[in-house]
């Protein structure tokens, strides 16, 4: 008899084309456990949230617990907001976009020197700033899926070039003086005592939300993220979707610029850049929280505000400005090792 | 073997619970000194959970382990089996594949190497070629892993591991292999069972845990058989049948194998043609498939049989070729997956874990994926609907437990098989693509997928091609089987021809030819 003419496979043989050395580790969340862990994991950063502000609230009634304190924070941070969601699309997909902060300060630019230097009307200027971000973003789509690159690697590149453009086209300049009908529409107008930037960036989380949980392309775009093997052999456009992603988050970070403008009235060269990890670590945080184990909108605006409360709050307490740096920083790699501790308890037992 | 001496390893009473459920109730298990001990049972038997313990990964619950006679405190923390003398092999082998042989093959040593300045690598070369040598292996040390075949890897671990036991100066050890051998081909398997018996030889003792029964066959002196977590009792190999093994393993006494009639239905009307498949190992292949039919593919490895699935799907590109699929034509070189499920042809990739599910998402979302329009009203997903069919869909193909909010990755083997099965059946495919359907399937499961395949075919009209290594699983499943050498066909057995044995021998046969050169 011949031997050894059992079950063998030829394991082993994988179908990933591309690399996937890098794929952003969205903590995954398994197992159904009991509800009351269930419920503190899902609303445990709304909790210390609240308890953040309850402690502000006590050591400085007068300056934080204020309307205008709180209209402060929404308004102000509706640009961050919006950035933050504009990276979850290529994070859910599984691609990192390090382009957004730069994609946003050129949008700005953009919209500032046509509006300001050449006299474009203000409706015309937006429309070219988010047609540079869709530009952007389809130059990244192109570079990580049609040439296989390591999106680190690529949105890297085109940020530092980005930041370049940015400076050579404003000659280091900041150019102020945008029409005063933008502002009126981020900041000036409010409703119900919050400027209407926050209702942008609401608006646009919902929105969100909506497609990531009750459209097909959401669920497809998750499983692009968590198993592109699987994906393509279940008949996924990948490339499409990886590439809609990056145009998505190139406009949505064009559109960030936009209101950054209008909250600033002008724009300047560089603080933009600096909006590139407040917007990560906020992704990260959001992922551990409303819906642990997926980056989501909802999760991501509430880690905006948590994030914005502490730093807020710390400043009133006369805490230096470095304590921004330290907050976000340190937010970020807490975020990121919560979601380790998480992946690690719901690892299935395999037998 | 020395019958007689105390056992290298003893397990007394061992038993374990996670939550409510039992993995482990009161076994015994004593490996004997240079003995080749085999480990068997279906997925959920208590195996893994057993290996673990020995690994000190899992707390036991109760029971003695006793290394050669002498008891030894549990639970054991985590890497106390090296100073015990016991050494492991898993099924992912443990290697680096972008780091040299040599770094692999030292890594424990220079991990812990605190008291050296510098490390001479021309000695450490030196050295791991003495190594291999002793075991009568040629591996270049200063290859990388990567560029090793599947067989030399396994080889390397091994020799890593008995090494590694060496070091201790603690006897000949024991050697723990995991399932060593899913990975490999035919030919690989003979090297790695004589590097194996070679070790035993020498007084090494080594568990050997495994789903193949015709391996453990081979290999073991005893069996030890677990089901449930509990013993089901340990046996001489020689002395025991390939049918009183299954028995032990399923805890029924089987139907004898129900006598699978091979209809010949290639007079029936043709259904699906492959015509002049060319890929990267293929050559020219042309085939049809009737009505009813389940065609099997094979070949030795390196025939190019199992590139065929992925080439009529779109998952790898065909230089040429053409696929019709009753009435629609596809292009193969320009087919894309979403183009091949369109036109309602499905693939089964043999890579559950990588190609085939998202173990961390639930089974619900897994399933769906191929039918996510059907639950889309226009404006948004139903998903109560969603979670209520594909539940309706679980209990249909008896996935267990029936939970679809479960995550994919906690189902067994069989189940995530079944569940992927299902979740290609929705889609109603006219032509549906196996490669390997069974592998790492225990053996209920296994006749539960044939049954299922086989009322597809019967009741949907679906054509069913199966890709395999496993002859048994052929000869089982398959109306006809297409056997190929270098790159073509060799033969087609249809009828009585479609048997494990008639299989095997075409198999070689090809081979014999290529080598002959009559193929070319």
């Amino acid at each position: 008899m011949l031997r050894g003419d059992g079950r063998r496979g030829r394991r082993g043989r994988r179908l990933s084309t591309a690399t996937e050395r890098s794929e952003p580790a969205a903590p995954t969340r398994a197992r159904s456990r009991p509800l009351l862990a269930d419920l503190l994991e899902r609303y445990a950063l709304l909790v210390v949230w609240a308890g953040v502000i309850v402690v502000f609230g006590i050591l400085r009634p007068d300056t934080f617990l204020t309307t205008a304190n709180f209209s402060t924070i929404f308004g102000s941070q509706a640009v961050l907001v919006v950035l933050t969601l504009a990276l979850l699309a290529p994070l859910t997909a599984g691609d990192y976009d390090l382009s957004v902060a730069a994609t946003l300060t050129l949008s700005s630019m953009t919209l500032a020197i046509l509006n300001v230097n050449h006299g474009w009307s203000i409706g015309a200027a937006i429309a070219a700033a988010l047609a540079v971000g869709l530009v952007v973003g389809i130059v990244n789509g192109a570079l990580v899926v049609l040439l296989s690159m390591d999106s680190l690697i690529v949105t890297l590149g085109t940020s530092t070039f980005i930041a370049g453009v940015i400076l050579w086209i404003s000659d280091s300049q900041t150019v102020s003086g945008v029409s005063e009908s933008l502002i009126d529409y981020v900041v000036v107008k409010q409703f119900l005592g919050i400027p209407l930037a926050f209702y942008y960036g609401i608006a646009l989380g919902l929105a969100m939300f909506y497609v990531f949980e009750f459209m097909p392309i959401g669920r497809r775009l998750l499983f692009v993220g968590r198993g592109r093997s699987v994906a393509r052999l279940s008949g996924i456009r990948v490339v499409r979707l990886r590439w809609g992603a990056f145009m998505f988050s190139g406009v949505i970070s064009a559109f960030a610029g936009v209101l950054y403008v209008g909250t600033l009235g002008s724009a300047d060269p560089t603080s933009g850049l600096s909006f590139l990890l407040p917007a990560f670590a906020a992704a990260f945080l959001g992922a551990t929280t409303i819906q642990p184990g997926r980056f989501n909108p909802i999760g991501s605006i509430a880690a905006v505000y948590f994030l914005v409360t502490g730093i807020t709050g710390l400043q009133l307490l006369g805490v230096q400005t470095f304590v921004q740096q330290l907050f976000y920083g340190g937010a970020l790699v807490l975020a990121v090792a919560l979601s380790q501790l998480a992946r690690r308890r719901d690892a299935p037992a395999s037998d | 073997m020395q019958p007689g001496a105390a056992p290298r390893l003893e397990l007394r009473g061992l038993s374990k619970s996670f939550g409510g459920t039992h993995a482990l109730r009161g076994v015994d298990l004593s490996v004997l000194p240079g003995e080749v001990h085999g480990l068997l049972g279906e997925n959920g038997s208590g195996k893994s959970t057993l290996i673990k313990i020995l690994a000190g990964f899992h707390e036991p619950d109760d029971g003695e382990l006793l290394i050669d006679g002498e008891p030894v405190r549990l639970p054991l923390a985590p890497g106390q089996f090296r100073e015990l003398g016991m050494s492991f092999v898993h099924q992912d082998l443990g290697l680096v594949e972008s780091l040299s042989v040599l770094e692999n093959l030292r890594v424990a040593e220079l991990a812990a190497s605190r008291s050296r300045f510098g490390i001479s690598w021309r000695r450490e070369r030196r050295r791991a070629r003495e190594t291999f040598e002793r075991y009568g292996l040629r591996i270049d040390p200063a290859a990388a892993v990567g560029d090793l075949k599947p067989v030399e890897r396994a080889l390397l671990a091994i020799v890593r591991a008995l090494e590694e036991i060496r070091a201790v100066g603690r006897g000949q050890g024991l050697l723990v292999l995991d399932e060593p051998t899913v990975f490999l081909p035919e030919e690989g398997v003979d090297r790695l069972f004589a590097l194996v018996r070679e070790a035993a030889a020498a007084g090494a003792s080594i568990l050997f845990v495994s789903h193949d029964l015709d391996e453990v066959r081979e290999i073991t002196d005893r069996v030890t058989v677990l089901r449930d977590g509990a013993l089901v009792g340990t046996v001489v190999t020689g002395e025991t049948s390939e049918t009183r093994f299954v028995e032990m393993i399923i805890g029924r006494r089987l139907a004898a194998l129900p006598d699978v009639e091979h209809a010949d239905l290639t007079e029936q009307r043709v259904g699906v043609t492959v015509q002049g498949l060319t890929g990267a190992s293929l050559r020219d292949v042309s085939f049809q498939m009737h009505e009813g039919e389940i065609v099997g593919l094979t070949g030795l490895l390196g025939s190019g049989f199992e590139e065929v699935p992925y080439l009529l799907y779109g998952a790898r590109a065909a230089s040429t070729g053409r696929l019709v699929v009753r009435g629609d034509v596809l292009e193969l070189a320009r087919l894309t997956p979403t183009a091949a499920t369109r036109s309602g042809v499905a693939l089964i990739p043999a890579d559950r874990k990588t190609d085939g599910s998202v173990g961390s998402l639930p089974v619900v979302e897994n399933m769906a994926l191929a039918v996510l329009d059907r639950y889309f009203n226009g404006v948004a997903l139903e998903r109560r609907r969603m979670r209520r069919e594909t539940g309706a869909v679980m209990r249909t193909f008896d996935v267990r437990p029936d939970d679809p909010s479960l995550p994919y990755g906690a189902l067994s083997g069989g189940n995530q098989q079944k569940a992927l099965l299902a979740k290609w059946f929705q889609t109603e495919p006219r032509l549906l693509l196996l490669d390997e359907p069974t592998q790492g399937v225990d053996v209920g499961a296994r006749q539960q997928i044939f049954e299922l395949i086989r009322t597809a075919v019967a009741e949907r009209g679906m054509h069913v091609l199966c890709a395999s290594s496993d002859y048994e699983q052929l000869a089982l499943l398959c109306d006809r089987v297409v056997v190929f050498g270098r790159g073509r066909v060799w033969r087609e057995l249809v009828g009585e021809d479609v048997a494990k044995e008639r299989i095997i021998e075409q198999c070689y046969a090809a081979m014999a030819a290529e080598v002959a050169g009559v193929v070319a």
